[in-house]
């Protein structure tokens, strides 16, 4: 008994300094990740008048909305692949070059730089750069290639494409290089030591060893992309045909007013979205880890 | 025992102190009782008959002082130059405050500053939030109430709309055709080219951007497909620029043609002159109008006073300085027509050709709702 208690003294003890420690963690997170989520949950299913409904719900399926919710998933879909291929040869690349040396340093830190690189700066970038009186587009001019009257800057599947992908690249590097640095020549030269072809190394060492870091880093990419903001906001100004512009819209119209609750609604959606994306991930890791024998 | 009473008392004393704070704060109540010779209190003055003419508004409303005005920046559409003539003439204190502030503001600053001195006195607003909030006005008849058209005010005074401008295209002369129509933008010379100011669902100017090319199109007030289907063509010629036009992309060439309103498209030019020949087209046949609106508040601390101020808005002296701004005052067709507008100023304002539209509420929710359901899929 009385053992039993002390225990039970020093384990109660022990958390209180603890608790402590983490009080700002819990205090940031409650303010800038519980309180909005909740706001956004609640805020769905309530009307103008503060009433329950499912109204905003069912305003989800607007033929509009189901368009913008496609295009982002699409759209970030097909960023993050582009970003996931691209930035994993090139932290490979990165990985084989002499630890320390020059090109490393010069290119992790170059892509530190622009990972970060969005929003107005970088949409102003390429408006500057290939938009219809950017440089590039007036260089071309010259040399008889006319695109001024070309808008495929603003389309959703050319334009944001690249200009997604020039931030998608840099940060697959950075998440990845670790994992990639990880590789040991050791292992190289085991397999190949066995008979074994470089297809055989990638497949049965490499690929797996890798796989889950990939994966992961993707579905990084995947929602860095989805709720990206600020750089299509500062490049398209009409039809709003991303999620987040639809969102956007509810909040900032001057037009049609009281549709508030419809943007948490679509807010909610998201959120959905990305736990779908979350859970894939959470099996997909299970299995290669099964595959691992780990 | 002790600790506790003497605790008690401190809170006691914090609570009167606060009290006395609270007390302090407030400012003295409002004696807003300015009677004239009619014996009629000015805050229910319906026309300036109620306070014995033109001379016993004047007299009230110089008993009260000041005037409370809200969101008039100096620059826009002469409010500068338009307060100042107020002052000269009346003797009146005009305080301007938040010069920057949107239409919501305002109201904002009415139900915050309720009953205080310095509550605003009159508003001049838009008119999504001007039809939103109707139970804060006070109706008013100014004497050139009948000069109004009747589309343009509440028929008991209680708004009245005061200057605006219409619907128009600007276009960079230098790069593109002049337009004759709003049709020739389908012609391949403005290819990527054509911008509107703002997504028609979330701004007024983009909203009746949509409108204008729907009139131009056959369409009418009641039914804008027209003028979406007209988007839809331009963006398939690949004319359609998705850019929010802003002075910056005007000045770098960027958005050479865009749907704005004329009263900003004019200040665009001027603001460019020398650097870029920016013209503004209102398209005949396809003249629609947008006017703000001039509303009293209800709990106005100095009635007398922003009686008054609508009497010199809608005076000929008021218009004119309107005029001069660039926007169009409200009794343009009369003063033409009497002989009394500023023709230098009216003259500097783009022709315009064809009977001008206004929608009605009813007109403009029906045209949000298409909007709302087909802009999106029409330019996607």
């Amino acid at each position: 008994m009385a053992e039993s208690s002390s225990i039970k003294a020093s384990t109660g003890r022990k958390p209180v300094g603890a608790l402590l420690g983490v009080i700002p963690f819990f205090a940031y997170t409650a303010i800038f990740l519980v309180l909005p989520t909740l706001i956004v949950v609640v805020g769905s299913f309530l009307d103008g008048n503060g009433r329950p409904t499912l109204g905003n719900l069912s305003a989800l399926a607007e033929p509009q909305i189901v368009a913008a919710f496609v295009r982002s998933v699409v759209l970030s879909a097909v960023t993050a692949l582009l970003g996931a291929v691209f930035g994993a040869l090139l932290a490979y690349a990165v990985s084989t070059a002499r630890e320390g040396g020059l090109l490393r340093r010069l290119v992790t830190s170059l892509c530190g730089v622009l990972a970060q690189f969005g929003g107005v700066t970088l949409a102003f970038a390429f408006v500057a750069t290939v938009g219809g009186e950017g440089f590039v587009t007036l260089w071309l001019k010259n040399l008889g290639v006319d695109l001024s009257g070309s808008t495929w800057l603003y389309e959703p599947y050319k334009g944001l494409v690249l200009v997604y992908t020039y931030f998608q690249i840099p940060l697959m590097l950075i998440v990845f290089l670790p994992a990639g640095e990880g590789l040991r020549p050791q292992w190289r030269e085991a397999a190949e030591s066995l008979g074994g072809s470089t297809w055989d190394y990638w497949r049965h060492v490499a690929g797996p060893i890798l796989a889950p870091s990939f994966i992961g880093a993707m579905l990084l990419l995947f929602t860095n992309a989805f709720s990206a903001y600020a750089t299509v906001a500062a490049l398209i100004s009409q039809g709003s045909p991303l999620i987040t512009l639809q969102i956007g819209g509810t909040l900032s119209s001057e037009v049609v007013l009281g549709q508030e609750n419809i943007g948490k609604a679509m807010a909610l959606g998201m959120v959905a979205i990305v736990a779908i994306v979350m859970t894939i991930y959470a099996v997909l890791e299970r299995r290669t880890t099964k595959w691992l024998g780990r | 025992m002790k600790t506790r009473t003497a605790r008690r008392t401190g809170v006691a004393a914090l609570a009167a102190l606060t009290l006395i704070g609270i007390a302090a704060c407030s400012p003295p109540a409002k004696t807003s009782d300015t009677t004239s010779t009619g014996g009629v209190k000015a805050a229910s003055a319906t026309s300036a008959k109620d306070l014995g003419g033109m001379t016993g508004l004047v007299d009230a409303a110089k008993k009260e002082g000041t005037l409370n005005v809200i969101a008039l920046p100096p620059d826009w559409a002469n409010y500068g130059e338009v307060i100042k003539g107020f002052e000269a003439k009346y003797g009146l204190k005009v305080d301007s405050a938040q010069p920057d502030a949107g239409s919501a503001d305002e109201i904002t600053a009415a139900k915050n500053l309720k009953g205080q001195s310095k509550a605003p006195d009159v508003f001049d607003l838009g008119g999504a939030v001007a039809n939103a909030n109707t139970d804060m006005f006070a109706a008013y008849k100014v004497a050139t109430f009948a000069d109004v058209p009747d589309t343009l005010k509440d028929a008991n005074g209680l708004w009245v709309n005061d200057y605006g401008g219409y619907m128009s295209i600007g276009y960079d002369a230098g790069k593109v055709p002049a337009p004759a129509k709003v049709a020739d933008l389908l012609k391949p010379a403005y290819k990527g080219k054509v911008a509107l100011n703002g997504d028609p669902t979330k701004t007024g100017a983009g909203f009746n951007g949509v409108v204008m090319a729907a009139l131009s199109q056959g369409g009418t007030a009641d039914d804008i497909s027209k003028g979406v289907a007209f988007f839809t063509s331009l963006k398939t010629a690949g004319n359609f620029l998705p850019v929010d036009p802003s002075p910056a992309t005007i000045a770098s060439g960027q958005t050479p043609v865009v749907f704005d309103w004329d009263y900003l498209n004019v200040a665009q030019g001027k603001k460019l002159t020398g650097k870029i020949d920016w013209k503004t087209l209102v398209p005949a046949g396809a003249v629609l109008g947008g006017y703000y609106v001039q509303a009293i508040n209800k709990d106005a601390p100095h009635p007398a006073a922003a009686r008054l101020w609508e009497e010199y808005l809608y005076s000929d002296e008021g218009q004119n300085l309107w005029l001069k701004g660039g926007a169009r005052p409200v009794r343009e067709a009369a003063m033409v027509t009497a002989g009394t507008i500023d023709k230098t100023a009216h003259d500097a304002l783009p022709k315009a050709d064809g009977t001008p539209v206004f929608l009605t509420s009813a007109q403009s929710d029906k045209a949000k709702a298409y909007l709302t359901a087909n802009w999106a899929k029409a330019i996607g």
